[in-house]
Formats: structure tokens, sequence, C-alpha cells
């Protein structure tokens, strides 16, 4: 019991209980608020961003960072409904293909940071401008998918009774999750994004593969970017080169409220998961006010990522004085 | 006794300047081997070129018979070459138990066996004597414990040939002791170490063999029983025994003209941590500061450069009280500070020599007046030439040098705002026996120049050499004064340990 509580867990039970009281203050103030409509709803709307928050974070742990996963996103659901509606490939192939680019994109960036040393930060924003880009020379306006597969599919799920069903998205993005901690927890791959994290040089002399690793890292980024596009167009029926600005600082806002450190080497997939969560359940709660401004959203976001930075501030300098 | 590692004719170059020339060396299994030589000598670039860090320029490697040419720290490690290094380079991130089996992890499938992991490591530790909890982030532990790790790496790794890079520099007596145990029941089942370390104690209590670098140059090997310690400086430094004996003897502390007091500190006191002080610092002296670790020698330099400010008392200089509530106000004062902790609070590594150098005259001449290029070319030049920094130019990175070198270019940007009083603390710290002769010397030279010095070291003889006065320290007081004749090593010891 005393090690759950030593501070290495600390930022992941801060989280976990952020999330209940939220979840509980709204369910106490609010009719209907404790349903399972509501946290279907939740998890649907909140599947794409968790996918890519999830990629994110292993980027994250690495020591990097990418901002291009909105923009690869948006790219990726011009890309598909493009090669659907325009091309007239068979749906999963243009999936598949769309998936392949998205972790080509993130690999590509992955191996320039990694062969020229330049900072992640840099080669993710210019990353973000060409994906940007590149989408909306594939469409300039949003694009309508109008399929048999996306009529049959993005219905379906698995139904629950009461007329709900556990739809395509959600089960998407709790599968990734699923796959991710187990990576990241258990196998060699993972171990070592932790490690270049925690120091890269060390790492390098510890004879891990320090390229392969992080071009991999960002190759899964670009690959749960455009996973995440996917799930989007699935949800809304089109593919838009307007859709998922500013999604990567959600993204990155979920994995650090989750309790993953900037810096690197430090975090949980399933903190990730949390952050999302919050930051749906925020979304949520303004959905049932109604009358509040959309302004409020990233006013708690803003509020609550800063706090969890202080927080993790502070245990690091207790940690390093006990 | 047969060779396991043997080196013949080693060159490494960067670009014109040879690091290594012709280096041969063979490691038995079974010995452990001492790597010697002054900084700047080639130790560590042979080191990196074994270690695959480095590729050789020219030579040949051979492990246990068989030609090898590593192209990285894996591929030596793979082929039984395990390093381990000064800074320990482990993940403090990551538990003992991952850090000791990562890359070499008991799998199931694509899956790592962490419990069987948690096992391998905690009977490699148990070789090693430690028995702690494997779970914990290597970063929480100590640095002692941090090492143990790291040998007991290269024994998961199964390593036959072992390299400790200056291992002792931050353990205590005791985790030395504990270290040299490992170390030789390693040697004794048949494993070679490479041991390199500035401590000549420490060679010899524990080294069979030792061999010696020159300016990347091979000097020799000798059997360690049959090398005499003088015989050993003279070969680091190059020079014959009689020159060695005299750069060793004590050399007389002649006192500079005296000019009377620059400097008077009276009570100072940070209450809490140490003091009151009372003492004088005379231009063209040099007084000490010596006492215990944690006996308050760093605290007196902190108080005295502003960094944590005295609470009462009061320092002069030439009469007047100055406020010493910073660092900016200190260097106002006329004081500067190189600090103990030369690669935290001291160098630039990824800056130049040159940039390094003119660092503190630039920053009192405030960030508007730059100062021009020639200027500080020529500086940095009169410095490299007047210092002897051993460097490849002036636009070299800091992080290039050696660190007596660093250490020197340190001194030289604090003597470029030609400071009235000079505070050193432990300017001789982990730099080898020739570089310190040669700070001390500079020392000498700064004070016939009409700088005061304030000198802390550790080394109770290096402030008896130095200092024509010496303030003792005891339990963060001051103890005792003494000046002149009647500073003795003896004297220094008997106050230290008094109750």
């Amino acid at each position: 019991m005393n090690r759950l509580f030593s501070s290495r867990l600390l930022p992941l039970l801060a989280t976990a209980l952020v999330l209940l009281v939220l979840f509980g203050a709204a369910g106490a103030h609010y009719e209907h608020f404790f349903s399972a409509r509501v946290v279907l709803n939740l998890f649907k709307d909140r599947a794409f961003l968790g996918v890519i928050a999830i990629g994110m974070t292993f980027v994250i742990l690495s020591g990097g960072i990418d901002l291009s996963v909105g923009s690869v996103m948006a790219c990726s659901t011009v890309l598909l409904a493009s090669l659907i509606m325009e091309r007239g490939w068979p749906v999963p192939l243009a999936m598949a293909a769309t998936l392949v680019l998205g972790a080509a994109f993130g690999g590509a960036q992955g191996w320039i940071i990694h062969r020229y040393g330049i900072p992640a930060f840099l080669v993710t924003l210019a990353g973000m401008f060409l994906a940007r880009g590149t989408a909306f020379i594939l469409s300039s306006r949003s694009l309508e998918i109008r399929h048999a597969f996306y009529a049959k599919n993005s219905a379906w799920g698995l139904p629950l009774g009461e007329g709900l069903t556990f739809t395509l998205g959600p089960m998407v993005f709790v599968s990734v999750l699923a796959v991710a901690m187990v990576v990241a927890h258990g196998t060699r791959f993972g171990r070592n994004v932790y490690a270049i994290g925690g120091s890269e040089s060390s790492a390098a002399l510890m004879g891990l593969p320090v390229g392969g690793t992080r071009i991999a890292v960002y190759a899964l980024c670009g690959g749960g970017a455009a996973l995440g596009g996917i799930l989007s167009t699935l949800a809304l029926g089109s593919g838009d080169p307007t859709r998922g600005m500013g999604l990567e600082l959600d993204a990155i806002a979920a994995a650090v409220i989750g309790g993953t450190v900037l810096t690197g080497g430090r975090g949980w997939m399933v903190g990730t998961f949390l952050g999302v969560l919050i930051l749906g359940t925020i979304k949520t709660i303004l959905d049932f006010e109604g009358s509040l401004d959309p302004a409020w959203l990233r006013l708690a976001s803003g509020g609550l990522l800063l706090g969890f930075i202080l927080m993790q501030k502070v245990i690091a300098i207790r940690s390093r004085e006990t | 006794m047969s060779g396991i590692l043997q080196l013949h004719g080693i060159e490494k170059r960067f670009g014109d300047f040879a690091a290594l020339r012709g280096v041969s060396l063979e490691l038995r299994a079974g010995e452990i081997h001492a790597l010697m030589g002054e900084n700047g000598a080639g130790k560590s670039t042979l080191i990196k070129v074994i270690t695959g860090v480095h590729a050789a320029t020219a030579g040949t490697m051979e492990l246990e018979g068989r030609a090898i040419r590593p192209g990285s720290p894996r591929e030596a490690e793979r082929a039984g070459i395990s390093t381990v290094y000064q800074e320990v380079n482990l993940l403090p991130n990551l538990s003992l138990a991952e850090n000791i089996t990562m890359g070499r992890q008991a799998m199931w499938g694509p899956f790592i066996r962490h419990g069987e992991g948690r096992r391998r490591a905690r009977a490699a530790l148990a070789r090693l004597g430690v028995e702690v909890d494997v779970a914990r982030p290597l970063g929480a532990c100590p640095v002692a414990v941090q090492q143990m790790a790291a040998i007991a790496r290269a024994l998961e790794q199964r390593a036959r040939v072992l390299i400790l890079d200056e291992p002792t520099s931050s353990l205590d007596a005791r985790e030395v002791a504990e270290l040299f145990g490992v170390l030789r029941r390693l040697r004794d089942e048949g494993m070679g170490i490479l041991f390199v370390s500035h401590f000549l104690d420490q060679i010899y209590a524990l080294s069979d063999r030792i061999t010696v670098l020159r300016d990347g140059g091979y000097v020799g090997t000798w059997e360690a029983a049959a090398l005499p310690r003088l015989e050993l400086v003279s070969h680091m430094i190059g020079k014959p025994v009689a020159a060695a004996e005299a750069c060793a003897a004590k050399e007389e502390a002649s006192a500079g003209p005296r000019r009377g007091a620059v400097v008077e500190v009276a009570e100072l006191e940070r209450k809490g941590v140490a003091g009151p002080f009372s003492f004088a610092l005379e231009a063209g002296g040099a007084t000490g500061l010596a006492g215990l670790l944690g006996s308050g020698r760093t605290e007196v330099a902190r108080m005295l450069f502003g960094i944590d400010p005295a609470t009462s008392g009061s320092v002069r200089v030439d009469g007047r009280v100055v406020s010493l509530t910073s660092p900016r106000a200190a260097m106002a004062a006329g004081f500067a500070f190189c600090s103990e902790d030369r690669k935290v609070e001291g160098i630039l590594p990824s800056l130049s020599v040159r940039e390094n150098i003119v660092l503190a005259l630039q920053a009192s001449r405030g960030a508007l007046r730059r100062l021009p290029r020639a200027e500080q070319e020529a500086l940095a030049d009169t410095f490299i030439k007047a210092l002897h920094i051993k460097t490849r130019g002036p636009e070299t990175p800091m992080g290039a040098l050696s660190g007596g070198n660093q250490q020197k270019c340190l001194l030289a940007r604090w003597m470029a705002v030609q400071p009235r009083l000079l505070i050193l603390d432990e300017p001789t710290r982990g730099i080898d026996i020739g570089a310190k002769g040669e700070i001390e010397a500079l020392c000498a030279e700064l004070r016939r120049g009409g700088l005061a010095i304030l000198f802390i070291s550790a080394e109770l003889e290096e402030v008896v050499r130095n200092c024509s006065r010496v303030v003792v320290l005891r339990d963060r007081q001051q103890a005792e004064v003494l000046e002149g004749g009647a500073i003795s090593l003896r004297q220094i010891m008997e106050t230290v340990a008094a109750a």
C-alpha cells in the first residue's frame, strides 16, 4: 500500500481522482449525467483523440514531441474520402493505404529527427504545415463519403441493450489502449522507448537501438494519427481538410494530465486514457450546461494542465530532496 | 595468464589532430590493468575506441585471438567488452533490474519476463555483495549502488573485459573499499579489468600492471610492484625523476609582495548554515580554507560570492564595506569565483573555448557593450598560450577538452576580468598530477601579480603547499587561523580532529 502512494504513482492517482471528482460533481449537479448513454457518447466523441493521444504518449515518452498529428489526421480523412469516392478504391484497401501513408509520414519525420539531430519540435512543425497543405490540395472542401460500407459500419457495434451500442470507434480506442499498455510495459521496443527518453546517450552506450526505436515511435504516432482520421470519417461520414485544428495540443495535454513527463522517460498509457476522459468530461459538462461559452472548455483544460505540470514539478523536487 | 584483449598500433585522428599515436596494449585474463596518463594523454579516446564509440583510424584489436572492430557500444558489449563510466551511464527513470537486463531481457515470445529479469538482476547484484530492492528506480539509489548496477550489468552481459573509467570519483572511502573487493573477486574469476583513475593510492592498491600514455602515445607497461610512484609520475609527465621530485616537493610558499589587507571578513555568518568567520585576505597572499568534508568550506565561498548571502557580519574591500547580496554585487566588488562543480556551475560545454574565456568579462561589461571579436580572439589566444591550454584551437567546443584544460579555461575566464580576489573552490579536483602542478604554479604567478586568493581544497597538503595563511574550519565554524611558519599539516590535522 505504501508503494502505491509513493511519489512515482502519485500523478496517476491524482489524475484518477480528478476524473472521479469531475464526474461525481457533474453527476450530482445534472440529472441524467450518470447514464450509460453519456459515458458511451463520451467514448465515441473522444475515440479519435484517444488513439492519437496514445501515439503521442509514445513520442513524449521517447523524449520527443509530434506537432503534426492534427494535420496528419485531417489529411488522412481527405485522402481516405477521395480514394473511396473519386478513385473508387475498395474501402479496406483505402484504409490500409491511409494507415501506411500516415505511418510512413511519421517515420520520415523520425528519420530526419534522428539522422540530422534536428529538434522534433521543428521537424514536426514543418510536418504539420506540409500535411495540412496536402490535405487542402487533395480537397479544398469537405468530402462526403457515401458508401455501403460506411452505411453499414458507422452504426455497427456491440449491442448493450436499451438501444445502446458500443460502436466501432470506442472499440478501436480501447483495443489500441490495451495493445499500447502491453507494448509499453512488456516488450523490448516499449522499454527502449522509456530508455531513450530517460537518457539518450546512456541508451546508446548500453547498446540499445536508438535510431530504429525513434523512427518506429514517430511511425507509430503517424499511424495513430491516420487511424484517428479513419475513426473520424466513420463517426462523421466525411473527410475534411479543416478537421483536427489544434488537436495535437489536446493530445499533448491529455498525455501530460495523465502524468507523462514532457521531458520523456516517465509516464503511463493508462494515464493518457484518463487524461482523454477528463478532457471529454469537461466537454460533456459544458454540453449539459448549454448556456456556457465554449471558451470555458479551453479555460478549464488550461487550468488543469497548469495544475498538473506544477504538481509534477513539486513531486520531482521533493523526490530529489528525500 | 593469457592476453584476452590485444591492441596493436591503435591510431585515432580527429582531422589533423592525432589523439592516439600507435598505442599497443595487452590486457590479460585475471588481471587488473591500470591505464594512466595526464589529462589529454588519450586515455578516454582509447577507451572509446575499445568500446566502439570511436572507430580507430589505424591499428588492430583482438579479443581472445579473434580480430574485432566494434562499430558501436552495442557491438562491443555483444563481443564481451563492458564499460562502467565515470558518470554512471544508465537510465535513472528505470528500475535497477531493468538497467541490469536492458537489451538482453528474458523473453516469452515478444514479451519481456519482468519477474525473471528481477531474479537475474538480484543474482548479479548478489554476486557483488549488494542486496537492494531491484524494483527501485535507479535514480533513487546512491551513486555507489548505481555503479554496482553498472558492474552487475556487465556480469549479466557475460563480459570478459570490464573497463572502469574513473569509477571512484564520487564514492566515499568505504564504498571504494567495497568496489575494490568486488573488482578483485572478478579478477580472480578470470575477468580482464582495465581501470582508469587519477588516485595513485588506488592504482597501487588495486592494479597488477600499469600502462602509461602521454600525449596520445604509448610510453610503456610495468608490473605495478616494480614501478616506484615517483617513476610512474615521471613517466606520466614526461620529465626525469629529479624534476618530478622537485615538482612533488613542497614549493616554498614564497610570500609575494604584501600590500596589506584587501578584503577583511568580520563575523560573517549565515544563520543556521555556517559561521561566524573572521579573517583577512591580502593582495599577493593566498588564504586557504582547510577542514573536512562538510566543515563549511564551500559555504564560506558561497557567502563571499553572494550566492547564499550572509545574514550578519561584514566584508570590507580596501576599508569600504561592500554588500554581497548577489553574484553580480560580488563581481562589482572585484570578486571572482571558480566553482567546485565545474561541470554544473562552470563550463558551458557547447560554447567554444574563446566564448567560455570571455564570458565573465563580457558579463561585467553588460549586454550592450559587446567585446569586439578581434579583442576576444586576442584574449583567448593569450590565455591559451599563457596557461598552456591544450585545445585544437580557440573555436573548439569546451566540452571536447579534458578536465584539467577546462579548469584552466575557467581560471582564464576569471583572470580576464582582473579581479581583486579570486575564490578557487577545489580547483584541482578530478584533474591529474601534472595539471595540478600547473594550476598551482598559475596560482603562485597570480599572487605575484598582486591578486588575493582564497584557496579551498579537500587535500590538506595542497592547502599547506599553496597558502600563506590557513583558516581551519570545524563543524561549520572557524576553529583557528594559522600564518606563515605555523602552517603545517600536523597542526591543521590536530585542529581539525580536536573535539
